[in-house]
């Protein structure tokens, strides 16, 4: 899912090297001045993994003035994060990541599960990660990996995943989204309602897709069902026939120059958006957001087949025990407290706990990013630069709507392997 | 080996002459092949660590088995099977990892032969054209200035260049030369071409250059009195005696561009296969003994070619 500039991250990282350097000397002149109180003044720091979407540095500053947990941000790519968990588990106290990696995290015995007993609202979290229905009521589509297919583990250190609800949380939830398509609306002059316009022959050279295998195949066979080529039984957990099938649809369009290139991280799909390489292509809210906030028109498109949906959420490195581990809890606590939720709301993401969040939103806030209501005032970010002026509509509407339609979750399939070796033949075609 | 108390003897006799009593007591101490190991065996310590035990570890984890999270230390082909599939089965059409590597090879001798010529004349222009020593040093840091940004911003700046809307496609468009933007000038071999050789001309001009100033002039100014018209010259006595800096220029930039991935995925906009691209998107699904044996195939290829190389000029010879 998400990533943003990689150079931000290793910025943040060279930051890190140095504050760590300063830390140790700290904790050496401490130890040569007094030694039985280095304990006791021990700062609460706490090393965060995750792709950038939740670390926003007000985040951390806000964090650190309510909790006085220092946050430590470890920025990198999806696929990065997940590589981390599995070389170097003890690199890093907080984990932040989706859950279709969890498939791959949890056998692996490197995270911890958190007791959700010890989550105040865990009782609050929306019912899109509990039960797979809207607040509201809707049923939403379970195909891939759905949260709620993988959110209880059976026991403490249980390798299995939970049919029914126990205190064992994989990973609890934090931001979440359903993603579909971008389009740019002044050059396409007319409605588009459906997924399989990515592939129509009219936009030869103007389109794009992601770049991650596992995320580019639920792309494309979204486009494969809305074109009626074929109907999945689910799309997230495809057989070799139908990653075959998938990939013969997409390495076609490729031949004929459906695509003008694939994007992998999110300025690079602001970039071709923006500067009208592509007119249509997979994309994230925020971008969509930041491309609008350039004076460029770009639409989030709603699309009658539904919307592709992916959630992050916390959970701990396996060798994180004792004091941290408390504080991981509350920082977790805060996290889901409200600031950090209204702050990843009104980037266009939702957050796990709406109550709170809604809290610390104005009603107008509320009304335009979570109602579906016409802004009654300018909509801000988060950093005060202006997202929509008063009076414009949220595409897809409101909370209900969005995560009603959602049709599949990102996913890693049984066949993995087989879909990274036929992506990789794709791209060679 | 005795050379460097021979060249001290050839430099300054007097000197080693004095010390004689002194280098006697030394000497039964520390032989002359001892000294040479231990000024060889910085590097090689150096050589061991970072280069022939990663080396090794890559090899043995390439048959290595693995599942979705983790690897499994029992010895499986399947990495290479894998990645051979449909190998045979797909003649007479290319496999992928086939069409992978012709593309990537294909790349490769575009780079090569673009960035070999420019480097060429550059280096023959520093070399014979430019006179003063002053002047030299400096152009030849002029040729450097692109370096002095990051590659992936010299990259990625290309890209408004020559984008649909970019500044080449307006100017050719209201210069009424075209009536519709160039595609091909962006995400395209073109573009992974060109972003390359500007990238990496550079790596071809110095060994080059090196090369040319060191032949002696005076075999020009002999080619030019039997009669040799400039471009005999040129054959018969400059390009033989640069060879041994086309060929450390050529090894440079083929290794370069036989790796990459970043250039290729950037400028090719993610749709141009290469070798370094399946490497890469191995590792990112966590599929490291694949991963390996990939980087073992690449690296046999890219040693062959090389090896090709040296047969045509023996570089130890030539230096």
């Amino acid at each position: 899912m998400t990533e943003t500039t990689r150079k931000k991250g290793l910025s943040r990282r060279t930051l890190l090297k140095s504050t760590a350097g300063l830390a140790g000397l700290a904790a050496g002149s401490g130890a040569i001045t007094g030694f039985p109180y280095v304990m006791s003044a021990e700062p609460k720091v706490l090393r965060y993994l995750g792709t950038a979407v939740n670390e926003g540095d007000d985040i951390s500053k806000q964090c650190l003035k309510d909790t006085g947990i220092k946050i430590e941000y470890i920025t990198a790519t999806t696929d990065d994060v997940t590589k981390r968990v599995m070389t170097q588990p003890n690199s890093f106290d907080v984990l932040d990541t989706e859950y279709f990696s969890l498939k791959k995290l949890v056998p692996s015995g490197n995270i911890l599960a958190l007791d959700s007993k010890k989550i105040k609202e865990f009782d609050n979290i929306t019912p899109v990660f509990t039960k797979g229905e809207t607040p509201g009521g809707k049923k939403i589509g379970g195909q891939g990996t759905a949260p709620w297919k993988v959110l209880y583990l059976e026991g403490k250190d249980s390798k299995t995943f939970s049919k029914t609800a126990t205190e064992f949380v994989t990973l609890i939830p934090t931001v979440y989204n359903a993603d579909t398509l971008g389009i740019r609306p002044d050059i396409i002059k007319r409605p588009i309602s459906s997924w399989a316009e990515l592939l129509n022959p009219e936009f030869k050279g103007k389109a794009s897709i992601l770049n991650i295998p596992s995320i580019g195949i639920m792309d494309a066979a979204m486009v494969v069902e809305a074109s009626g080529k074929y109907k999945y039984a689910d799309k997230g957990n495809m057989t070799k026939e139908e990653i075959d099938l998938t990939m013969k649809v997409m390495t076609e369009a490729k031949k004929a120059g459906q695509f003008r290139a694939f994007w992998k991280d999110f300025n690079e799909s602001v970039n071709l958006m923006a500067s009208g390489e592509t007119v249509i292509q997979s994309m994230w809210s925020p971008a969509v957001t930041k491309v609008r906030s350039m004076g460029i028109p770009c639409t989030f498109q709603p699309l009658k087949e539904g919307y592709r949906s992916w959630a992050s959420g916390f959970c701990v490195s396996k060798g994180v025990s004792g004091a941290k581990l408390e504080w991981a809890y509350e920082f977790v606590n805060w996290f889901l407290s409200g600031y950090a939720g209204a702050y990843l709301n009104r980037q266009g993401y939702y957050s796990a706990v709406l109550s709170t969040a809604k809290a610390h939103m104005e009603p107008y806030e509320w009304a335009y990013w979570m109602e579906g209501k016409a802004a009654e005032k300018d909509i801000k970010a988060p950093d005060g630069s202006l997202l929509e002026k008063a009076g414009a509509v949220r595409d897809g509407g409101s909370y209900e709507d969005r995560m009603g339609g959602v049709a599949c979750w990102n996913a890693v399939m049984d066949e993995n392997d087989y879909m990274v070796r036929k992506w990789n033949e794709f791209i060679a075609a | 080996m005795d050379t460097s108390e021979d060249i001290l003897q050839q430099a300054s006799p007097d000197l080693v002459r004095g010390s004689e009593t002194a280098r006697r007591s030394k000497a039964a101490r520390l032989s002359p092949s001892f000294i040479s190991w231990l000024q060889a065996g910085p590097m090689m310590l150096v050589f061991l660590a970072f280069f022939l035990i990663p080396l090794v570890f890559v090899v043995i984890v390439s048959f290595w088995d693995y599942n979705e999270y983790q690897l499994l230390p029992a010895f499986s082909g399947r990495g290479y099977t894998d990645t051979f599939e449909g190998c045979i089965a797909q003649l007479p059409d290319l496999c992928t990892i086939g069409r992978t590597y012709v593309k990537t090879l294909k790349l490769c001798v575009m780079v090569w032969a673009i960035t070999l010529f420019i480097g060429f004349w550059v280096a023959y222009f520093l070399a014979f054209h430019v006179k003063s020593k002053t002047w030299q040093m400096g152009l030849s840091l002029l040729c450097t200035i692109p370096f002095w940004t990051s590659n992936v911003i010299r990259m990625i700046a290309w890209i408004p260049l020559l984008g649909r809307n970019g500044l080449v496609n307006s100017g050719l468009l209201k210069s009424g030369l075209i009536n519709q933007p160039l595609e091909w000038l962006l995400f395209s071999e073109f573009s992974v071409v060109l972003a390359l050789v500007h990238l990496f001309t550079f790596f071809m001009v110095v060994p080059i250059f090196n090369s040319m100033v060191r032949i002696d002039k005076s075999l020009i100014e002999a080619a030019y009195d039997a009669g040799a018209t400039g471009f005999q010259t040129l054959v018969n006595v400059i390009i033989p005696l640069a060879k041994p800096g086309i060929v450390i220029g050529s090894i440079f930039v083929i290794t370069i561009v036989m790796g990459d991935f970043i250039t290729i995925g950037v400028m090719g906009g993610q749709q141009i296969a290469s070798a370094g691209k399946i490497i890469e998107t191995r590792v990112n699904a966590l599929q490291f003994p694949a991963a390996a044996a990939n980087a073992v195939i690449l690296l046999v290829i890219t040693f062959l070619i090389i090896t090709m190389m040296s047969r045509i000029v023996d570089i130890k010879k030539e230096l």
